[in-house]
């Protein structure tokens, strides 16, 4: 077993005076170097908050074997920390700092179980009327490499009493499960309270699902201020670098899934970004969660830092950046206090960073181009005919040149994911089967997908796929060197500003809202978007920033309109015209 | 006219055994009620992918659709299109991802992905410049066991591969195989391809006995070898028949089937069996209406010289399925030589029909034809009955074919041709009084040429700015006789 976990004992070997211990499957200390397995188990050495007795009870309830075809006894809540850990593990190795796992995750999952009554609290949800056993609110000592451990002394009261408890309710109990685990034929679960939990419906509970361990990760990232947003962590996801889908074929050999299971831990979807926001926010309130800490200007989610990211990844001159910092200012998107996460707060609602940073982008672009189809083009020609003139100079931006280049890859990045994601192989290798009964069919099964895809794979091209990209929060890249495509990061917007007096103004004086009205119904949209009502210029911005986030371009739109609204507070209030002018300095 | 170009390929093509043909007839009434078809099939085939997307979202309420669902459903999308650009190498990539369908736990879907699977990966497999038979033997033989409810259907299908491939004893095998298959229940839509299994089987053996007939005919009789392969041939035919004959009661097309079937009976003198599997296959009511049924019977009639009336009303029937078959012609010649008037009337529609459609616009003898008949009818004091056929047509026939465009090209390419469409075009573009007021026989005649001459005029002018071929014409007719006809005399 992992070696990390046997770190803490310092003691030297009796045998052969080496400190290198391992931890045996039965808990114990073993000397890496001479293989001498000692009297001293891990428990005992932890045994400060736990009743060692009880831990060494529960530790060989986890390990004991109900049957040696059935693998394991293992409750719900320790699958779902096995994927956690997993996901942990897998941002740790994207170059997260290891307090993320270490304590931040760790104690948010901590909580979660005394919250949601499973552990470390006076009434675990499975031993009912049964006085508290153990574990007052001690959260203070975190010790995650423990890991497997912890979700057996969550359940220990139950499974201690299945054991050793002579006490009429549980004997019942257990009678209970042994029950359903006998009956084969029965819809059940590999977990133990895997029918239990499908079942459990409380009010107010949040209950864990697979989505839910990326809230998780979110939350531990936000609460990190690391320099993973959302829609980065979720792209990770779909580009497989953080486990999600099959996250359950990672589990020990001995932990079984099928039936229930299959239900709480199968996924057929990747996350979506909606979706994992809100439960996000679900999930902190449900904690209880304190105000998180500040986003200030040197953080990663701050919108100027995730701007300048946002302009460089999409091909946009740097000098737009002062611009973008402009709207952020101008907006109070910039204040902490707008930024900052307080799930306790009267409407706990945290800021979608990427989008809007993006959305900024795009409020910049219109600010600049109008992008009605019209001007842009207009302020082309007068780019190329400037560009052609003065070689020798820093070139103007052509906003039609950007298009052409910025089509041209955007389309062929599109395409590529599209085959890539056709080509995803969702199945895992170990199949989910409702029952003991299908088990047989669903092995074949797998063995008959495997047999015929061996059989094509000899069939294609014996050129290697260019393998699992590695991580990277750009996806696109422009340098100089490219001939081909070009890089406009140098170039300069003096074609479409102009100087006076001391400031500069766009030559553009025109604006158009993305949205007039917002809609104040129960509905849950803002905005809608309607593609066609809009000029094609703007539909594409859209869709290659909905893409890069992999969003829909209703969602950018909505907080487009959410960016203007700030920016024209006082034209909103006052007057409605169709179209207003704006000018700014610089 | 886009009638006219399909029709008579689509019932001519008598099959010759080719995996094409084949799963094309697999498609057919044999199957239908367990193909789980994933498009929307309208009417006639059609296909609107587009309504597909419609149905599905409102079958799943509005619900988003699992991105499994989604990315299988594009990852399919991606495979046709790869197919429909002679990809293999792209499908069979996109296959390999394909193949997850299998677990699906839609069970819908799951219980549909062998079939599809098959269809694809059977495809690919007889395209892939890397597939030999040997894959494609593994390929059929893992898919046979999937789902048992498409053994029957792949073991057939794979014994056509072979017979592509010229392994006519391996597919003979495949075919025993899948007949002594039992699994589960008999269900009729099993039996069915059961039979087909049989009959394809007997096809097997037709051609066997064929090659042997061949054999035999070129032997001696008093050669020493004759008798045995005398026996052989008869042995043969007895298996034959039995697995035929069955499926051939089955409403269905089962042209190939038929046709070998009957060569038997009649090689051995069974005449009435002979016609009575052809009449009953082709005036069945339950069988689906089919040309080829009526031509079968039709030849077979004319093999054994049946009277004329009794051919007549066999092609009558054709007539109305396909008016223009080349039998057509003969059916006019038919019709021509009967003493009832109103053959002679239906003659002449007969004729007007074949000439409707595009791809008859150059057939030479059904205008000679025409040629004839018309001024024939109109000596015969019908005038009716050609006002009447040209009634329908006047608006169409000047345009379609009569037109300066056609009468250039006509006359560069086939002389003969054009003097007969000119002719024609004379007679019915001519004035109608003139064919009342000048009804004495001999008139009509000369005026015909006249209005010929007109006609071709009229016909090849259009616009009035060309002489060359009306003088050309004229100098011809000048020239020819005219009882005779007029007999093409080339000019350039």
């Amino acid at each position: 077993m992992d070696l990390e976990e046997a770190e803490e004992f310092k003691e030297r070997c009796t045998q052969c005076e080496a400190v290198s211990w391992g931890l045996t499957d039965e808990g114990k200390y073993y000397c890496t170097s001479c293989h001498n397995v000692t009297e001293r188990s891990k428990e005992v050495i932890n045994s400060d908050i736990i009743p060692n007795a009880q831990i060494k009870a529960l530790n060989r309830g986890l390990k004991r074997k109900n049957n040696s075809e059935k693998g394991w006894d293992w409750y719900v809540c320790e699958g779902f920390q096995h994927i956690l850990y997993q996901q942990a593990e897998a941002l740790k190795n994207l170059g997260v700092g290891p307090e993320l796992k270490n304590d931040v995750l760790h104690n948010f999952w901590k909580r979660y179980l005394q919250k949601s009554k499973q552990a470390y609290c006076k009434n675990p949800v499975y031993t009912t009327g049964r006085k508290p056993t153990v574990l007052e609110d001690n959260l203070s000592h975190s010790d995650w490499a423990s890991e497997p451990e912890l979700p057996s002394d969550v359940n220990s009261p139950f499974l201690e009493s299945g054991m050793e408890s002579q006490s009429d309710v549980h004997t019942r109990k257990s009678l209970r499960i042994s029950k359903a685990l006998q009956s084969e034929t029965s819809v059940c679960s590999g977990s133990l309270d895997g029918v239990e939990y499908s079942q459990r419906k409380e009010k107010g509970l949040v209950k864990m699902t697979v989505p839910q361990t990326l809230a998780f990760c979110y939350l531990s990232l936000l609460w990190q201020r690391e320099a993973i947003t959302l829609s980065d962590l979720l792209r990770f996801v779909e580009e497989d670098h953080i486990p999600y889908i099959n996250a359950f074929q990672h589990f020990p050999e001995q932990m079984k899934l099928y039936g229930r299971d299959r239900g709480i831990f199968g996924t057929e979807s990747w996350p979506n970004y909606d979706d994992i926001y809100k439960k996000t926010i679900e999930v902190a309130t449900f904690l209880d969660l304190p105000r998180f800490p500040d986003i200030t200007e040197d953080c990663y989610l701050h919108p100027n830092i995730l701007c300048m990211k946002y302009l460089m990844e999409v091909n946009l001159p740097d000098e737009m950046h002062s611009l973008t910092c402009h709207v952020v200012k101008m907006t109070g998107m910039g204040e902490a206090d707008f930024l900052t996460f307080d799930p306790i707060a009267k409407v706990a609602k945290t800021v979608k960073y990427d989008v809007q940073a993006v959305a900024v982008i795009v409020v910049v672009l219109k600010l600049l181009f109008l992008l009605d189809d019209n001007l842009e083009w207009s302020l082309s020609n007068l780019a190329e005919k400037h560009n052609e003139k003065n070689k020798k100079d820093k070139p103007w931006f052509n906003f039609r040149k950007w298009y052409q280049i910025m089509k041209k890859a955007f389309d062929e990045k599109k395409q590529n994911w599209e085959e890539a994601r056709a080509k995803y192989l969702w199945k895992s290798e170990k199949p989910l089967y409702y029952s003991y009964v299908d088990k047989p069919v669903a092995y074949k099964k797998r063995e008959m997908v495997v047999n015929l895809q061996k059989q094509f794979s000899t069939l294609v091209d014996s050129t290697p796929t260019a393998g699992k990209k590695s991580p990277s929060s750009f996806q696109f890249n422009w340098t100089e060197e490219d001939t081909e495509r070009t890089c406009f990061h140098g170039h300069s917007l003096q074609g479409v500003l102009k100087e006076k007096g001391q400031s500069l103004l766009t030559k553009n004086s025109l604006y158009w809202l993305s949205t007039q009205k917002f809609c104040r119904c129960y509905c849950t949209h803002v905005t809608t978007y309607e593609e066609s009502n809009y000029s094609l210029s703007y539909q594409f911005i859209l869709n290659l920033f909905s893409f890069l986030l992999r969003i829909k371009a209703s969602l950018l739109h909505e907080e487009v309109s959410l960016v203007e609204k700030e920016l024209f507070k006082k034209k909103y209030s006052v007057t409605k015209k169709k179209s207003k002018s704006k000018k700014r300095r610089r | 006219m886009s009638r006219a170009a399909s029709l008579p390929v689509i019932y001519s093509a008598q099959s010759v055994i080719g995996m094409s043909d084949f799963s094309e007839e697999l498609k057919g009434p044999v199957t239908d009620d367990e193909q789980v078809e994933t498009s929307v099939l309208s009417g006639a085939g059609m296909h609107f992918p587009w309504l597909q997307t419609y149905i599905e979202t409102v079958a799943i309420g509005g619900k988003r659709k699992k991105d499994f669902a989604q990315t299988t459903s594009a990852c399919l999308s991606f495979i046709q299109e790869a197919l429909l650009k002679h990809q293999w190498q792209q499908a069979a990539e996109y296959m390999h991802s394909y193949f997850q369908t299998l677990e699906d736990s839609d069970s819908y879907k799951r219980q549909a992905a062998p079939e599809i699977i098959w269809k694809l990966g059977s495809e690919i497999l007889f395209y892939h410049p890397k597939s030999n038979v040997e894959t494609f033997n593994t390929f059929a033989d893992r898919m046979k066991n999937i789902g048992i409810m498409n053994y029957l259907k792949i073991s057939l299908q794979h014994a056509l591969y072979l017979l592509h491939h010229g392994m006519l004893e391996d597919a003979k095998r495949k075919l025993s195989e899948a007949e002594t298959w039992r699994h589960g229940e008999k269900t009729s839509s099993r039996e069915i391809l059961i039979n087909l299994i049989q009959a394809y089987k007997g096809l097997l053996q037709y051609y066997t006995w064929s090659k042997k007939k061949r054999e035999l005919s070129k032997l001696d009789k008093d050669d020493y070898a004759y008798s045995a392969v005398a026996q052989d041939v008869f042995n043969h035919s007895w298996k034959t028949s039995v697995n035929i004959s069955a499926l051939i009661k089955i409403p269905g097309v089962w042209d190939p089937f038929v046709k070998s079937y009957v060569e038997m009976l009649e090689f051995y003198g069974d005449r009435d069996g002979a016609q009575e599997v052809l009449t009953n296959y082709a005036y069945d009511e339950k069988f689906p209406s089919n040309p080829n049924a009526h031509i079968y019977l039709y030849n077979f009639l004319k093999r054994q010289k049946a009277p004329r009336s009794k051919l007549i009303s066999v092609l009558k029937i054709l007539y109305q399925i396909v008016p223009s078959h080349k039998l057509m012609l003969e059916f006019h010649t038919l019709l021509r030589k009967s003493e009832k008037e109103e053959h002679h009337k239906l003659g002449l529609e007969v004729l007007f029909g074949v000439l409707d459609f595009a791809g008859c616009t150059k057939n030479i003898t059904a205008w000679k034809y025409l040629a004839k008949y018309v001024k024939k009818t109109l000596m015969g004091n019908h005038l009716v009955w050609v006002q009447e056929e040209w009634k329908s047509r006047k608006n169409w026939w000047p345009s379609f074919h009569f037109s300066y465009f056609w009468a250039k090209s006509d006359w560069k390419e086939d002389t003969a041709l054009a003097c007969e469409k000119a002719f024609v075009a004379g007679l019915l573009l001519g004035k109608e009084s003139s064919w009342r007021s000048k009804n004495r026989p001999q008139t009509i005649m000369a005026d015909s040429f006249f209005l010929a001459w007109m006609a071709i005029c009229m016909y090849s002018l259009g616009t009035g700015d060309r002489l060359e071929i009306p003088l050309a014409c004229l100098e011809m007719l000048r020239t020819s006789k005219l009882d005779g006809g007029w007999a093409p005399v080339p000019l350039e």
